[in-house]
């Protein structure tokens, strides 16, 4: 189970440290650009749309809903679903399901984060509501 | 400016290997360098220009040492790497450097031993630590994009199915396939279920092995024995969920790529008489036909139907060597070989079970990288003269 797993460490940099740092209090924050209004993730400095470096962290509901995924049934720690998730605030990301019977996950359903602990910061990963 | 007509394919050579565990990775680049030259009637000081992706040990001037090119000669290199597409994007370069004149014979290799050898790390990229935990392969990267399809255009397991089915058709004609049966619908999904919706017979095989082009100026390949083929267009592109905000897996960046290349060859896919189409995986071929406009967006699984793709039985002859899914995929880079097999059918060297009549136009179209994560796309348009 995906559970049971162990995940690496993010190795982190500057761009993003004040993300894995707001996760080790739980927080999942996204990055939105205060030029032109956008939310975008994974966190940049500059924003990709505009180009500003307007940009500010703002915690997201850490709700959304399932775009696809695709469960792994052949992998040497066990089955595990990939998928990308629609955020509320509108960025979609990659993500991994679990806490749930993974045969049963649905497009279009929603989903919420939850934080798995490594050797260094929590990774986010989603599971549904 | 265009490239239309000012670069030809002279040589090509397939290396006939799936299994290499006896040979060295550079040594298989040298077999297949050596082959390509050879089929075009070259010698290797002949070779100004060199081209190399992310298989070549090293990078391109380990190679070209290794290689033993004349470096007294050799006056343009090219080590773009965009994954299985690179060599499609080579092709175009080498044209570009032609038509530019900073070289006239260009040699461009693949070779590789992903089921007996150690496949070299890519370096990471921005996204890495949000993303790698997640464990994205290709299987599950391309099973997100056939999940989506599936739901937006209700695409089934019956239609990617029958791409494998025209692919084992072909296959079993060609002797060094590592896949000579025929298979139906039924075997593909009575398959194992790797990564949903994808089976195990909609993915392509791991095959040691490679193949290599020599491309020349039009004045060189009139000079030469081979059957003249050239290339007519060209287009290349990349795509990504950038930001989080262009999320859609129904469809590549063959959208971009296959236009660009139609346009400058002055052709539309109704013309083409044969395809060569990338196929990691059955989803991969479908999407990419809807893509490069041989149907609409959606419509890919009723084209792929019925034996369509099937050489002699359906309009669109595809893949005719058996592809990646049943022949070889090496280096797990199937760029290379879809042009190799166009170039054959151009030249009408295909094997006559499989051979187009008259055929006098080609596309080779691939992917690199994951469909489903991010990747690039390049379209070669070939001509027969």
């Amino acid at each position: 189970m995906s559970e049971a797993k162990k995940y690496l460490a993010p190795v982190t940099n500057p761009e993003t440290a004040p993300f894995w740092e707001a996760a080790r209090q739980g927080k999942f924050m996204i990055k939105r650009c205060t030029a032109c209004g956008e939310a975008h993730y994974f966190p940049r400095s500059i924003c990709p749309f505009c180009y500003s470096d307007k940009t500010v962290w703002e915690e997201s509901s850490g709700e959304g809903t399932i775009y696809t995924y695709s469960l792994m049934r052949k992998s040497p720690t066990g089955p595990y679903a990939i998928g990308y998730v629609t955020l509320k605030e509108g960025p979609s990301l990659q993500t991994n399901f679990v806490d749930c019977d993974l045969t049963t996950l649905k497009i279009g359903q929603k989903v919420k984060v939850v934080f798995k602990p490594t050797d260094g910061a929590p990774l986010p990963f989603f599971t549904p509501v | 400016m265009t490239i239309k007509g000012k670069a030809y394919i002279a040589g090509i050579f397939e290396h006939p290997t799936r299994h290499a565990p006896d040979k060295s990775t550079a040594q298989l680049h040298a077999e297949v360098a050596k082959g390509a030259i050879e089929d075009a009637g070259l010698t290797k000081d002949d070779v100004d220009g060199y081209f190399c992706a992310g298989d070549a040990p090293g990078g391109a001037w380990p190679m070209v040492d290794y290689l033993g090119l004349n470096t007294k000669k050799l006056r343009h290199v090219d080590s773009t790497e965009t994954g299985g597409c690179s060599y499609i994007i080579h092709l175009g370069h080498a044209a570009e450097a032609i038509a530019a004149g900073k070289c006239s014979i260009a040699l461009i290799t693949l070779a590789g031993k992903p089921r007996t050898g150690v496949m070299p790390p890519r370096a990471a990229g921005a996204e890495v630590d949000f993303e790698s935990a997640y464990g994205a392969t290709t299987h599950n990267a391309y099973g997100m994009c056939a999940m989506r399809h599936m739901h937006d255009y209700g695409t089934t397991s019956e239609q990617l199915a029958w791409i494998k089915v025209a692919a084992s058709h072909h296959a079993q004609y060609n002797p060094h396939a590592m896949l000579k049966d025929v298979v139906t619908v039924e075997d593909v999904l009575n398959s194992p279920m790797i990564s949903d919706p994808l089976h195990r017979m909609d993915c392509c095989v791991v095959s040691d092995g490679g193949g290599a082009l020599i491309v020349t100026t039009p004045e060189i390949a009139k000079s030469l024995k081979k059957p003249q083929v050239r290339l007519i267009g060209h287009g290349e592109a990349m795509k990504g969920p950038r930001g989080g905000k262009d999320l859609d897996l129904t469809y590549s960046a063959g959208v971009w790529s296959g236009p660009r290349a139609f346009e400058e060859a002055g052709i539309t896919p109704k013309d083409i008489k044969y395809a060569s189409i990338y196929d990691s995986f059955t989803i991969t071929v479908l999407m990419q036909l809807e893509d490069l406009g041989f149907c609409k967006k959606g419509e890919g699984g009723k084209f792929v139907a019925d034996g369509n793709l099937i050489s002699g039985v359906g309009k669109l002859p595809f893949n005719t060597d058996g592809g990646g899914l049943c022949s070889n995929h090496p280096v797990n880079r199937g760029g290379m070989t879809k042009i190799i097999e166009a170039v054959r059918q151009l030249r009408g060297e295909a094997h006559p079970k499989v051979q187009v009549k008259n055929c006098d136009l080609a596309i080779a179209h691939g992917t690199g990288g994951l469909l489903g994560v991010r990747h690039a796309a390049s379209t070669a348009i070939l001509e027969r003269v």
